[in-house]
């Protein structure tokens, strides 16, 4: 679907560096986050949590509560609209237990109170019984046949016959003779894996402000990643009708993921449609570590063959991954992905999700991904060790390029991998010598990326400014990659446009910021309505002229005659055409709305060295570089930053960040100082090169690049690990009293 | 919940007195105030003694120096005279926590606090640091030694709070370090910490020596046998086992998310041996 046929368009904005537009009020503190918004007799709201993994509710008596002074409204489960759909009602599920607490930190009963303190006491005063159950919290316990069932009869018709009820789905995918390829090598590796549950770990704690009046018409202001799925999934727990519910998207401190869900905005709504007040709820870090979306947990087994000269000739997994408590489909996109870097003849990839009594798994940057390809990626360094080849010309040898079937069925058109491993390779960091006691690891990184529904209004101004009001929340950049897309495309300057995100009653439905869908997705829709805006203006600058419409064509940010056979006019700018509008016919605006397609699959490559302290297991990262394919990088200053970023939150995955449960099933470390994310000492410069393989699929080969930055760190940091001390490791995080252990076996 | 911020510390000793629920005292705050926040304790009356006067004062005495109650890590690590004396001492008390808690945490709150990980900790223990302590009937002087009793818990009684920390003078030719191991490089709990104090002779031979461990015990601990294993010696390879060997042996710790009893007292041995040897060479030693 290549919508622009010049080859090689020269870019006049896209592909600069302009300052971000939410800069200065984020530096200033001016931004509004989810907590910053308030109203008149506002009320706060506390949730009581579940002390347990497992346990069944008995009864609950808030009578005290309602009692004290200052409370104003007390909801349970039963003050939510039952769902027909599994989905919905395990989305609601989770916001609020209804029999059974499924996780520590559960939500069972909330208060809202004329202020916090009171709504806190109000907790205090609450009678929960619980009759406690058998908890599982590991994915390979979960799935033993006398593991407590978490919940009964989920299990889809693909499960096969015989498993427990703890596993949810099934899925296969790949192609080929698995046996013969393995006859075929000449060295079969075959190895265990497991990944522990990572939080998104945003800055910003989820809060959000509802007010609903005794009419039924509700408000709801919140840091969400898409604003009409939390219409759709709060109109739907409430059973109000989803236009009386308008949704409005604050600043958002950092998503990843952990934000395409609701987990309080369903219940501010009730509370406040209780007590006939707004409702605020801010969420505390204990609370977002307890009961948001972590990713899954997973358990894998890898076998892959491998010929003395490099080529792979089959490869195999079995991927284990536990979404907590709930059916959770992550473990498809995993066993999709595991492969999607290699050209292979045979390979077949098995997926299993069992529940847990662990909070609901919310999508975290390429969901499923990353555990899968650092098992693949992990098996394929250790074959390179064993054979002695080198790990990036083994790589570029069994690489997946245009015309590949890939591991998961469609195949590749215009691909960066190649290109992205041959810049690796070019690269002196390659090259670059290694001391005693340090350690070299390499990953390539996959993920499809996504379109989905979009629609975007382009607003000419009078004064010959444009306003872009687009859906979807700005998580990475979006709004400055958009007004440079719609600048592009009129031949205006980038600061004449303002690009706004829209409430949910101003615009036709966005999907939800994910995917890495927005720069691709809303860039396009935000090109066709600036065609479309042009159109309007042609026919306008037509009609001033009295010549045909068709004669006038768009340059540089104005109208002019298509050729001296058209008439003999100056050309008429953006903002002459704007400036005379209300006389030609009145206001001008663009639209476009349509479920992009096309997004087109990017690849990324990581490199990273490490050093370890073999007395003590730590590691520390010295140098890092991230090579991917970012089609065209719209704003590079963001790519990078999603590069970085990624590779950032990789390296506290591999290294130090996991929910750690307790005997009793409880999580340990619900707090930053426990649950160890990276600071920026930890860090070393993570250096970037952006590749351009044009996504045929964009005027502009725009691709997205938010989530495979995030794939290969696992991988990389393993393989630098295992090789600086000699060791394979296969269990992350590679905290230091596991490497530590690890060489004390030797 | 009420708030003072007592002029004296006779006032804040009567203060504390005669308060019938619950007290706590507040130097930096940080650790006071996280607790607050977190809701682990709802005091009744919070007593501020960062406005006494003298509380916040690095005073010289004896050849060594007077550190008060109220002093911020930040003061401390300015301080050249503490920095040359006891740069062990200064460089746990600087590990606590960011600039910005820098600006705030002091050495008696990270002491009374009672964490077995608190940084400043073993430095004080290493160094035969002495607590000064207001009580209703007055002052009296403690070892910091012998303050911690486990976990939240100290020997003061009700009513008693630090003025100060007393730094001894110490001979020509002495050194301490600390080190800790964290996860991380910052904003981190130590797994494991050592702190080593020691002097030498002309010839480099250790003629005293102290050793504390931290985090690897209910309290932090003072190992005699692993100083034992380092005196009359000049850190040769033997010596250094037998105090790693000594240091692990002193070891009680737990498993829990930090760490497991393993890598603590492993960790714990590796940590004496390094600091040990900065020390040392602080000392003026060379091995
Ligand atoms: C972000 C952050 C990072 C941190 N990092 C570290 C770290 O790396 N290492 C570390 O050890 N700690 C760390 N801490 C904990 C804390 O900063 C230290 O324990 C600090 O030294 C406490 O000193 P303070 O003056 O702030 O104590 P406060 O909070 O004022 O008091 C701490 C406790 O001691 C009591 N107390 C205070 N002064 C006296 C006194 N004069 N007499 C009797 N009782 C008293 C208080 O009642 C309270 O129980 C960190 C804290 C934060 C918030």
């Amino acid at each position: 679907m290549a919508l622009d046929n010049t080859p090689k368009r020269v870019f006049k904005v896209v592909g600069t560096r302009p300052p971000r537009p939410d800069g200065i009020d984020k530096v200033t503190g001016r931004a509004l986050y989810g907590a910053d918004v308030s109203a008149p007799g506002m009320l706060t709201a506390h949730i009581l949590r579940s002390p347990h993994a497992h346990a069944e509710i008995v009864s609950i008596d808030t009578s005290a509560a309602e009692a004290l002074s200052g409370v104003k409204a007390v909801v349970t489960a039963k003050d939510f609209a039952p769902q027909d759909d599994d989905f919905l009602m395990d989305v609601l599920d989770n916001c609020m237990a209804r029999d059974k607490v499924l996780y520590d930190g559960h939500a069972v009963v909330a208060v809202a109170a004329t202020n916090s303190a009171i709504a806190k006491a109000a907790l205090k005063l609450i009678k929960v019984t619980y009759k406690a159950l058998p908890h599982v919290t590991d994915v390979d316990a979960a799935m033993t046949l006398d593991a407590p069932v978490v919940q009964e009869g989920r299990s889809l018709e693909t499960v096969p016959e015989g498993m427990s009820q703890n596993v949810t789905s099934h899925c296969e995918f790949g192609h080929g003779d698995l046996d013969a390829g393995f006859q075929k090598a000449d060295v079969v590796v075959e190895r265990s894996f497991t990944t522990a549950a990572t939080h998104q770990g945003y800055i910003e704690p989820h809060a959000c402000l509802a007010s609903m009046t005794a009419d039924g018409k509700a408000d709801l202001w919140c840091c969400t990643q898409g604003q009409y799925n939390v219409r759709d999934l709060c109109s739907a727990a409430l059973g109000m009708e989803g236009s009386q519910l308008r949704v409005t998207a604050s600043e958002i401190g950092g998503g990843f993921g952990g934000k395409t869900t609701v987990f309080i905005e369903p219940v501010a709504l009730a509370l406040s449609r209780k007590a006939g007040r707004p409702v605020k709820i801010v969420m505390s870090r204990d609370e977002v570590f307890r009961a948001t979306g972590p990713t899954v947990s997973s358990s894998i087994d890898v076998k892959i063959g491998m010929t003395r000269d490099g080529r792979i000739t089959a490869g195999e997994a079995h991927l284990r991954y536990s979404g907590g408590a709930f059916p959770c489909g992550t473990v498809d996109m995993g066993a999709q992905a595991a492969f999607a870097a290699y050209d292979l003849q045979a390979v077949r990839t098995l997926g299993y999700n069992a529940l847990t009594n662990r909070p609901k798994e919310a999508a975290y940057r390429a969901p499923g991904a990353p555990q899968a390809i650092y098992a693949v990626e992990s098996v394929v360094d250790e074959l390179c060790q064993q054979l002695g080849l080198d790990p990036l010309e083994v790589r570029l040898k069994n690489a997946a390029r245009k015309g590949t079937r890939s591991s998961y069925g469609p195949t590749f058109e215009d691909i960066g991998l190649v290109a992205t491993l041959e810049a690796a390779k070019a690269h002196p960091h390659y090259s670059a010598p290694l001391a005693e006691g340090q350690g070299r690891g390499l990953s390539a990184g996959f993920w499809f990326n996504f379109g989905g529904n979009t629609c975007v209004t382009l607003n000419v101004n009078t004064d010959g400014t444009v306003g872009v009001t687009e859906g979807n929340p700005d998580i990475g950049g979006s709004r400055a990659a958009i007004s440079q897309m719609a600048a592009e495309e009129l031949g205006i300057p980038y600061d004449k446009i303002r690009t706004i995100i829209a409430d949910t009653s101003a615009l036709g439905h966005n999907d939800v910021t994910d995917g890495s869908r927005v720069t691709f997705s809303v860039g396009l829709a935000t090109i066709k309505a600036a065609q479309d805006a042009i159109a309007k203006m042609c026919s306008r600058a037509a009609q001033i002229w009295g010549i045909d419409e068709e004669a006038v064509v768009w340059k540089d940010g104005a109208a002019e005659p298509a050729g001296p056979n058209a008439g003999k006019f100056p050309p008429m700018s953006l903002a002459e055409i704007a400036a005379v509008s209300f006389n030609t016919g009145g206001p001008i605006a663009g639209h476009h709305e349509f479920n992009a397609d096309g997004a087109g699959v990017s690849f990324g490559v990581h490199l990273v060295d490490v050093e370890v302290d073999k007395e003590t297991g730590a590691t520390k990262v010295l140098r890092y570089t991230v090579f991917q394919d970012a089609g065209k990088a719209v704003h590079p200053s963001y790519v990078e930053g999603q590069m970085q970023g990624g590779a950032v939150q990789g390296i506290g995955w591999a290294l130090n960040e996991e929910y750690i449960y307790g005997e009793d099933g409880r999580l340990q470390n619900p707090g930053f100082l426990d649950y160890r994310v990276p600071v920026a000492s930890d860090l070393p410069p993570i250096e970037t090169v952006i590749l351009e393989i044009p996504n045929p699929g964009h005027p502009y080969g725009v691709r997205g690049v938010g989530e495979t930055p995030i794939v290969p760190p696992l991988a990389a940091l393993s393989n630098a690990v295992s090789r600086a001390i000699g060791t394979r490791m296969s269990s992350l995080p590679m905290s230091p009293p596991r490497i530590l252990k690890a060489l004390s076996k030797g | 919940m009420r708030f003072a911020q007592p002029r004296t510390t006779e006032e804040a000793a009567g203060l504390i007195a005669q308060e019938a629920g619950l007290t706590r005292i507040l130097s930096g705050g940080t650790d006071v105030m996280v607790q607050l926040k977190s809701g682990l304790v709802e005091p009744d009356l919070i007593v501020d003694i960062k406005h006494i006067p003298g509380l916040r004062a690095i005073t010289p005495e004896d050849g060594g120096f007077r550190i008060g109650a109220a002093v911020s890590g930040a003061e401390l690590g300015e301080h050249e005279g503490v920095r040359a004396l006891w740069p062990g001492v200064v460089e746990g008390v600087e590990l606590i926590g960011s600039t910005q808690v820098q600006g705030r945490a002091t050495m008696a709150g990270n002491l009374c606090n009672g964490s077995p990980a608190a940084d400043a900790v073993p430095g004080l223990v290493a160094a035969n640091a002495i607590a000064r302590i207001m009580g209703p009937d007055g002052e009296r002087d403690c070892p910091v030694a012998e303050i911690p009793v486990g976990p939240g818990k100290t020997t003061l009684a009700k009513a008693e709070f630090l003025t100060s920390i007393f730094l001894p003078a110490r001979p020509d030719r002495s050194g301490d370090a600390y080190l800790r191991f964290i996860p991380r490089t910052e904003m981190d709990i130590a797994v494991a910490a050592a702190a080593v104090s020691l002097t030498l002779d002309a010839a480099g031979t250790v003629t005293a020596a102290r050793v504390a461990l931290g985090a690897v015990a209910p309290t932090i601990r003072l190992v005699p046998a692993a100083a034992d294993a380092i005196l009359g010696a000049k850190l040769d390879d033997a010596a250094i086992a037998a105090l790693m060997e000594a240091c692990s042996a002193a070891c009680n710790p737990i498993d829990d998310k930090r760490g497991t009893i393993e890598f603590r007292t492993q960790v714990a041995g590796v940590l004496a041996k390094r600091a040990a040897l900065i020390a040392y060479s602080r000392a003026g030693g060379t091995v």
